[in-house]
């Protein structure tokens, strides 16, 4: 038998902590749009980008925090996801049945913002500056590199408030039932488009939070929210769709699988980790791991 | 005494830790005309379901024309003559009124016999179905366009154009009017005395009542009564369970 | 029309396309029209399944790859002429999407898509990781200048593709009119409504997934030979998906028409950008367009016209 290294593993599985925390919430908006709302935005990384893009500029002309930037830009990313839906639910909802056009059309939104950043941007790579990005705390034989905690932290909060919010206030449960009883909400006075329109649209104000977690993270170039099409979407299914704490738990198992894959293997099998147990899961357990 | 049509026997069915069906036993003679009934939530669409395939039943057995359907796809059992339609009506939208009960004709009556049933055989037959069931004038309208109630008709026309031995009609008359439905438990007898075994699966009692001549009650899963009409309606435990919600 | 009739036409149609360019005798059309051709397969690939069954292909640029690969890993190890190897693209793609086919049993609808998506990334990091193809890096195909009869070798590109555009298009309608476009619609439509009405669903669909594929897959082939150099990030990009993609939509998807006026347009349109400006802003357009077709025209441009001719009527 090989012998492997005892540090190498223990520091395999902190990376992959640190980075399936970071999934869940580049994941959390997927699931709720996808997992509540059953709306399939594979358009969301493309949002997560152009968060990460403002980021940068903020960062770049200001000088502020790209966390606090993001959080300037909630507004924002909350305005757009109302847009958006707003175009989704006259075109398609609306029409009804027609999921292949919708499809196609978050499809396209993807494509348009990714070649758009494209143009502006250009496809060099872009980062951030900020006094975690760089230093390193060991504990032990445990390398815990800031660049990666704090988006740790922060990844958990966001969860644990959207947790929060969906399960203690009135707006949140609503969100909830729109997924199991259109005509309860109705019942108690609330107007289901309202309602999911509010949620989609915090559902890629998300993606303001989570793409500043990525630029901190890793250097940024407009493509890169290609690879995430499959985390967000194996995440999402594997932790039982519209579950938060089952997308916890997803984002975790698929940042230790990919953290070891890139040990062992070299990081250019990574990508491929993430589509890979989405095809496992879909095909052989479609309701998610914990799922309903 | 020969062997029953459709045999069911200790059919189960669970979705996750809810047990939908549980060791359900039902035999259909040829020829018979029998009504499925009970409240909603009880298993009558999710029996259908494991008949024709649509979904597998986890235990039990089903047995048509002397032929075990354990592994069969849905069309492979339509094409051994199970037809059903569906309780809320799945039209093909793209096709035209004509054009649904083209599909059956194409695959499932030329596939059966081996035959190539000509545009203008298609077309008389198409025709005569829709004569029947009333819907002659809509023919070349597409199926999106019709009433909740037409599209209840044509879901009908499409079973029955698979010239099937048991046709089961899921909830056919829900919404029609008393004339309506009157005309089509007359149709559902003629096409039995023409030989179609039939089950009716029906919430409307005085259309159950007049069309069945025998009555299967499900409550939960179980099968509570099988007997004729007058007798399983005073049962007790079916009017409790069924009737006096 | 009988299909013989629209055979005849369509080979008079391409015959007449390539006398005009050779005696227009600029090469750079070649080149252009080369990649028209190539959209105007894999657009009529992509309808064959996402068109007339409804389920929605991603992966589109995973099939044109393992075209374009299996050439070059023949390049490499046993040198086949450009149409022997169109032949061998084809069945290699053909079995990926028989493959996809069966992924169909349990996905619908948007886990279909989601899907493809999945297949075409783990297709990509296969070959990535891959060195005898050339791994990240890319393969070189050296290629001759001249081939005997043609005469320049672009030209003898062209009218290889020129001929699988006119059999993707034979195929497409062949499908259209035949009891398997009928079964297709009835898939399209309703998946359990055809299932009880008798129709074989997933073979239906497996043969849906196979031509698809293997036509996508026969567009590749010739790729390497065209470009003389192939990487991943070329044949795998995002472009090769939006167009096979935002092209039917376009055009129309419940015709064989649809596909090839999306392609025509969009492909010539973007060759317009990529000279006049840049190729992203080319590609740009497509992406632009096809949002605002499936919002404001869902029908595509078949069903504009379609729309008024009646309203003149």
């Amino acid at each position: 038998m090989v012998d492997i290294p005892y540090d190498l593993i223990v520091n395999a599985l902190v990376a992959g902590l640190l980075l399936g925390a970071f999934y869940a919430a580049v994941t959390v908006g997927v699931s709720i749009s996808f997992g509540i709302l059953d709306i399939v935005n594979i358009a969301h990384p493309g949002f997560i980008i152009l968060g990460s893009y403002l980021a940068y500029i903020i960062n770049a002309r200001l000088g502020l925090d790209p966390i606090v930037a993001s959080l300037l830009m909630l507004p924002v990313f909350y305005a757009l996801g109302a847009l958006v839906y707003q175009v989704y639910y006259q075109s398609f909802e609306k029409r009804g049945q027609d999921a292949l056009r919708g499809l196609a059309f978050f499809f396209g939104l993807l494509f348009v913002t990714e070649i758009v950043l494209v143009l502006v941007f250009g496809v060099d790579y872009r980062y951030v500056h900020a006094s975690y990005i760089g230093p390193s705390w060991n504990i032990g034989i445990v390398d815990l590199p800031l660049r990666m905690l704090v988006p740790c932290l922060v990844a958990l909060a966001l969860v644990a408030a959207l947790q929060v919010f969906l399960t203690k206030t009135f707006i949140g449960r609503a969100i909830m039932g729109v997924a199991q009883d259109q005509l309860a909400l109705q019942l108690m006075a609330a107007s289901p488009t309202r309602i999911k329109r509010t949620a989609f649209a915090i559902s890629i104000a998300t993606c303001a939070i989570a793409g500043a977690l990525l630029i901190i993270i890793q250097p940024v170039e407009p493509s890169v929210g290609r690879e995430y099409i499959g985390r967000v979407f194996a995440i999402c299914v594997l932790g039982g769709l519209g579950s938060l704490p089952g997308t916890l738990i997803g984002a975790m198992m698929l940042g230790i699988l990919e953290s070891f894959t890139s040990t062992f293997y070299g990081p250019s099998w990574a990508p491929a980790v993430a589509f890979g147990v989405l095809l496992l899961v879909l095909a052989f357990r479609p309701s998610g791991l914990f799922g309903r | 005494m020969t062997a029953p049509l459709l045999e069911i026997s200790g059919l189960g069915k669970r979705f996750g830790g809810f047990v939908a069906l549980d060791g359900i036993d039902l035999a259909v003679a040829e020829g018979e005309r029998v009504g499925l009934i009970g409240p909603n939530g009880s298993g009558k669409s999710t029996l259908v379901n494991c008949i024709c395939g649509t979904l597998t039943n986890e235990v039990g057995s089903v047995r048509f024309a002397g032929e075990s359907m354990s592994g069969l796809q849905a069309h492979q059992r339509t094409h051994r003559g199970l037809a059903r339609s569906f309780q809320l009506p799945r039209p093909f939208t793209s096709l035209t009124v004509a054009g649904n009960l083209r599909v059956p004709l194409v695959y499932t009556v030329n596939a059966r016999r081996g035959t190539h049933l000509s545009n203008a055989e298609m077309d008389a037959r198409c025709a005569e179905l829709l004569q029947l069931v009333g819907l002659a004038e809509k023919a070349d309208h597409f199926s999106r366009d019709l009433t909740q109630v037409e599209m209840r008709k044509l879901e009908l026309a499409r079973a029955m154009a698979a010239e099937p031995k048991l046709l089961i009609a899921d909830e056919a008359m829900a919404g029609l009017s008393q004339a309506e439905v009157a005309d089509i438990v007359a149709l559902l007898i003629d096409l039995n005395k023409r030989g179609i075994t039939i089950i009716l699966i029906e919430h409307i009692m005085r259309a159950v009542m007049s069309f069945s001549q025998r009555l299967v009650v499900l409550v939960s899963g179980k099968k509570i009564a099988d007997g004729k009409p007058d007798v399983v309606i005073a049962n007790p435990e079916v009017e409790r369970a069924y009737l006096g919600q | 029309m009988k299909s013989s009739t629209f055979a005849l036409v369509c080979v008079v149609v391409a015959a007449l396309v390539f006398a005009a360019l050779r005696w227009y005798g600029n090469e750079y059309l070649f080149f252009a029209g080369y990649v028209v051709l190539q959209f105007i397969v894999l657009a009529t690939a992509w309808n064959i399944l996402g068109g007339y069954t409804g389920y929605v292909n991603f992966g589109s640029a995973a099939f044109f790859a393992v075209g374009a690969y299996s050439s070059i890993f023949f390049h490499k190890t046993f040198p086949l002429p450009i149409p022997v190897l169109i032949v061998i693209g084809g069945v290699f793609a053909g079995l990926v999407g028989l493959g996809m086919g069966y992924l169909t049993l349990r996905l619908r609808g948007a886990f279909f898509a989601i899907g493809t998506l999945a297949l075409a990334v783990v297709l990509q990091t296969i070959i990535t990781n891959w060195t005898y193809l050339g791994g990240s890096r890319g393969a070189y195909v050296i290629r001759p200048d001249e081939i005997a009869l043609v005469g320049p070798y672009v030209q003898y590109l062209f009218l290889l593709m020129l001929g699988l555009a006119v059999i993707a298009i034979m195929v497409a309608r062949g499908i259209e009119h035949s009891q398997l476009g009928y079964g297709f619609a009835t898939i399209r439509d309703d998946e359990l409504a055809a299932e009880a009405s008798g129709v074989p669903t997933l073979k239906l669909k497996l043969i849906a997934t196979t031509i698809s594929g293997a036509l996508m897959g026969m567009a590749g082939a010739p790729f390497p030979y065209y470009l003389g150099y192939v990487q991943p990030g070329t044949v795998f990009g995002l472009e090769y998906a939006v167009n096979s993609i935002a092209m039917p939509m376009i055009g129309g998807t419940t015709s064989w028409v649809g596909p090839l006026i999306g392609a025509i347009l969009l492909a010539s349109l973007q060759q317009w950008a990529t000279v006049k400006f840049s190729s992203e802003l080319g590609v740009l357009f497509v992406g632009v367009l096809l949002v605002v077709f499936v919002v404001l025209a869902p029908k595509g441009i078949v069903g504009l016209v379609e729309g008024w001719r009646r309203g003149k009527v």
